[in-house]
């Protein structure tokens, strides 16, 4: 046999190996994609009617004997004046012949508790409205939104049903007298969190995230860069350089519910810093990125080429001149890069902000790292925990928005190196 | 010797350059044939030694450079001319394992004292290395980089002084003068080199290193090269590292041949080209080994 004859016999051995690895290779994808496919098709079919809200239009009389009895236009009586019996005239008097304190109780359950708190701040805004007949339109209780969404089965019996047929006989009057219909949910966008759904939002999680990442970000960065260039740069090699490389290795590695742990016990219980707060949870989530980007800054000052090292040496450059005016801006995309996706596992963390109180029910939006707040993936969290239907939508809802702002800080990763990224 | 240069352990230094070195126990002084020093030296060095680790790279070597002329260091790989290239400005000191022993003096002044800044040294003593390593910046602030950092320039005007009189003097001006503000990488490989030469002379150093400046050049660029370090010996000394017997003959006057870390035979370029007095320098001209 010649070496030709030779070859061709293990040739199709060779060649279907290649093959089979190729199907492996397409097969792990498609079974990736498929399964990318399904996750984002049950959130967004959970969660796209979260930004419609049923609404109802209700015809209120702001009088002024019950707002502002003696004229004055106290700001203060104004805030504290009972807008829920306007409400409550108002839907008394769309439906004039329910009777008993039972049906009324319903018929005032229509609407969302926060019909009260939208008239408050129309008359706080305009004074002038008092004493004049208004159609309002306020958000309707969560489970008539479960109704109009098809959440909630009118062809059930009424005994099982959460709407009985006085009620949903109320909202078939309201449909056909145009007084009910569906809307953009925008408190959804603004509000932070309620116990009624209706009311819920996430702009508070989003600005406890925000805060949060903001501390994360000031400090890791500079931190986890400075030791990164000491480490490549400056550092002898030794045994002790090496534990701590080994070290930075395994911290990438501890579960991050530790961290919590350690931020617990060191910045709220030792530093007696306030619990809750985003100040906490940032200086908590630095612990957790900060091998991250010690490790992702390492990597990028590895590929700087030596030679531009010997050459900015070679002119006679200090090692510090050397390191800032050449091999770190030629490392810096690198380094982005590593940041970003470090913020971004940031973004995504809850377990140890759990440990240090961001679980707590906050319903202001915060005003600065010290305030209490929650974070975007702890809201996730805590409305799938809550029993009412209409948190459900709501779970799927803030967990787009979460995937969208991590998917934003990704596109930016890649945009950055793209644009920054030097050849030579 | 020959037979013992094939048939010993190899030893290899963690530099680019790797090959055979002579074996432990075998230490014993070679005697430099040829004369090692010169009339009025810039830098004279005196026993150096270069030991990377365990491997001892550099053996003994003693070695005057003039001013204004070209000494061209010739060798088999892994003979440490490399190394001792590097020795002239500390640039192994970058290197964690290299221990350099011995005594290289510039104009008087002992390099690996501990009073000599290796900053000033580095200003004084330039290099260009064996790939052209230009910073990913343009080439007006490549050139202008050493100046900056050394203050050189008082402003602006001055600076584009320098930087012009330096692309002149490498003789890259004509052609990159209408795009100063591209960057240095962008030019071709020739260019590269000359660019990085003119980088080295903005500084205007007292010597000039040169690793293998033309290893990674085509011959039109290595003409290029050759023609210029003739101008520059008028100002400058000029050291340089080559593989190419030819490139020693053209361009340098003096030419010393290394050994496994010894310093073999040292003399004026003709006489060693034409008139070896050493059987391992024969060798390695005639093409026996290398």
């Amino acid at each position: 046999m010649d070496t030709a004859e030779k070859v061709r016999a293990g040739l199709g051995k060779r060649y279907a190996a290649e093959r089979r690895f190729r199907l492996f290779g397409m097969g792990a994808i498609v079974v990736a994609l498929c399964f990318l496919v399904f996750l984002f098709a049950s959130i967004i079919g959970n969660g796209y009617t979260a930004f419609q809200q049923t609404f109802i239009k209700i015809t209120v009389h702001l009088e002024s004997e019950v707002i502002d009895p003696r004229g004055q236009r106290d700001l203060h009586k104004l805030r504290t004046a009972d807008y829920g019996a306007l409400v409550k005239k108002s839907l008394r008097a769309q439906f004039p012949e329910v009777s008993g304190r039972r049906d009324k109780r319903k018929l005032y359950g229509m609407v969302s508790n926060g019909a009260a708190f939208d008239l408050q701040a129309m008359v706080m805004r305009d004074p002038d409205l008092i004493g004049k007949v208004l159609d309002v339109w306020v958000a309707a209780d969560d489970d008539i939104d479960m109704l109009m969404k098809g959440h909630i089965d009118r062809g059930r019996p009424e005994a099982e049903r959460r709407l009985k047929d006085l009620e949903v006989g109320w909202i078939d009057r309201l449909i056909a007298d145009q007084r009910l219909e569906m809307r953009f949910n925008s408190a959804f966008f603004t509000a932070g969190d309620s116990r009624e759904p209706e009311l819920a939002g996430i702009w508070g999680a989003a600005v406890g995230s925000f805060y949060t990442l903001l501390v994360t970000l000031l400090l890791s960065f500079p931190i986890g860069v400075g030791a990164a260039v000491y480490l490549e740069e400056f550092a002898p090699r030794n045994r002790w350089t090496d534990i701590i490389e080994v070290n930075i290795n395994n911290l990438a590695a501890v579960p991050s519910i530790v961290f919590g742990l350690l931020g617990l016990a060191v910045f709220i219980n030792f530093f007696s810093l306030p619990r809750s707060a985003p100040v906490v949870g940032g200086l908590v989530l630095t612990l957790m990125t900060l091998p991250t980007i010690i490790i992702a800054s390492r990597a990028a000052l590895k590929s700087v080429p030596p030679s531009i090292r010997d050459a900015a040496l070679g002119m006679g450059a200090s090692k510090m001149q050397m390191v800032a005016h050449h091999v770190l801006p030629l490392a810096l995309p690198g380094m982005l890069t590593g940041t970003i996706i470090g913020m971004a596992q940031a973004l995504g963390e809850s377990a140890p902000l759990l440990m240090i109180g961001m679980v707590a029910f906050i319903v202001d939006i915060p005003g600065g790292p010290f305030d209490p707040a929650t974070v975007l993936p702890v809201q996730v969290y805590l409305w799938a925990d809550s029993p009412e239907r209409a948190f459900v939508e709501r779970t799927s809802a803030a967990i787009m928005v979460l995937l969208g702002f991590l998917a934003l800080m990704n596109t930016l990763a890649v945009f950055l190196r793209k644009k920054f990224e030097r050849r030579w | 010797m020959l037979d013992q240069a094939d048939t010993i352990a190899m030893d290899v230094p963690p530099e680019a350059d790797s090959g055979p070195t002579r074996a432990a126990g075998e230490e014993k002084k070679i005697k430099t044939t040829g004369r090692v020093t010169v009339n009025k030296p810039i830098i004279t060095a005196r026993d150096v030694n270069v030991r990377y680790g365990d491997k001892h790279a550099i053996k003994d070597v003693d070695i005057d450079i003039a001013y204004n002329e070209v000494l061209a260091m010739i060798g088999p790989s892994g003979c440490g001319k490399s190394t001792f290239l590097r020795c002239l400005n500390r640039m192994n000191d970058t290197v964690d394992i290299a221990r350099v022993t011995g005594r290289i003096e510039l104009e008087g002044h002992d390099i690996y004292d501990r009073k000599t800044d290796v900053v000033t040294l580095r200003a004084r003593v330039g290099m260009v290395f064996q790939k052209p390593n230009p910073f990913p910046k343009s080439i007006y602030e490549n050139v202008a980089y050493g100046p900056r950092i050394h203050g050189l320039a008082r402003n602006q005007v001055e600076l584009d002084e320098i930087v012009q009189t330096s692309l002149r003097k490498a003789g890259l001006w004509e052609e990159v003068n209408d795009r100063l503000e591209q960057p240095g990488t962008g030019l071709s490989g020739g260019q590269q080199q000359r660019l990085c030469i003119a980088r080295t002379i903005a500084v205007s150093p007292d010597v000039i290193l040169m690793d293998e400046p033309c290893s990674a050049l085509d011959p039109i660029a290595t003409a290029k090269i050759e023609e210029l370090m003739d101008e520059l010996k008028e100002n400058y000394s000029i050291v340089i590292v080559t593989h190419s017997m030819q490139q020693a003959a053209r361009v340098s006057q003096r030419t010393a041949y290394f050994h496994l870390g010894d310093l073999i035979e040292v003399g004026e370029t003709e006489r060693i080209f034409t008139n070896p007095r050493h059987k391992l320098t024969e060798d390695y001209l005639t093409g026996r080994f290398g």
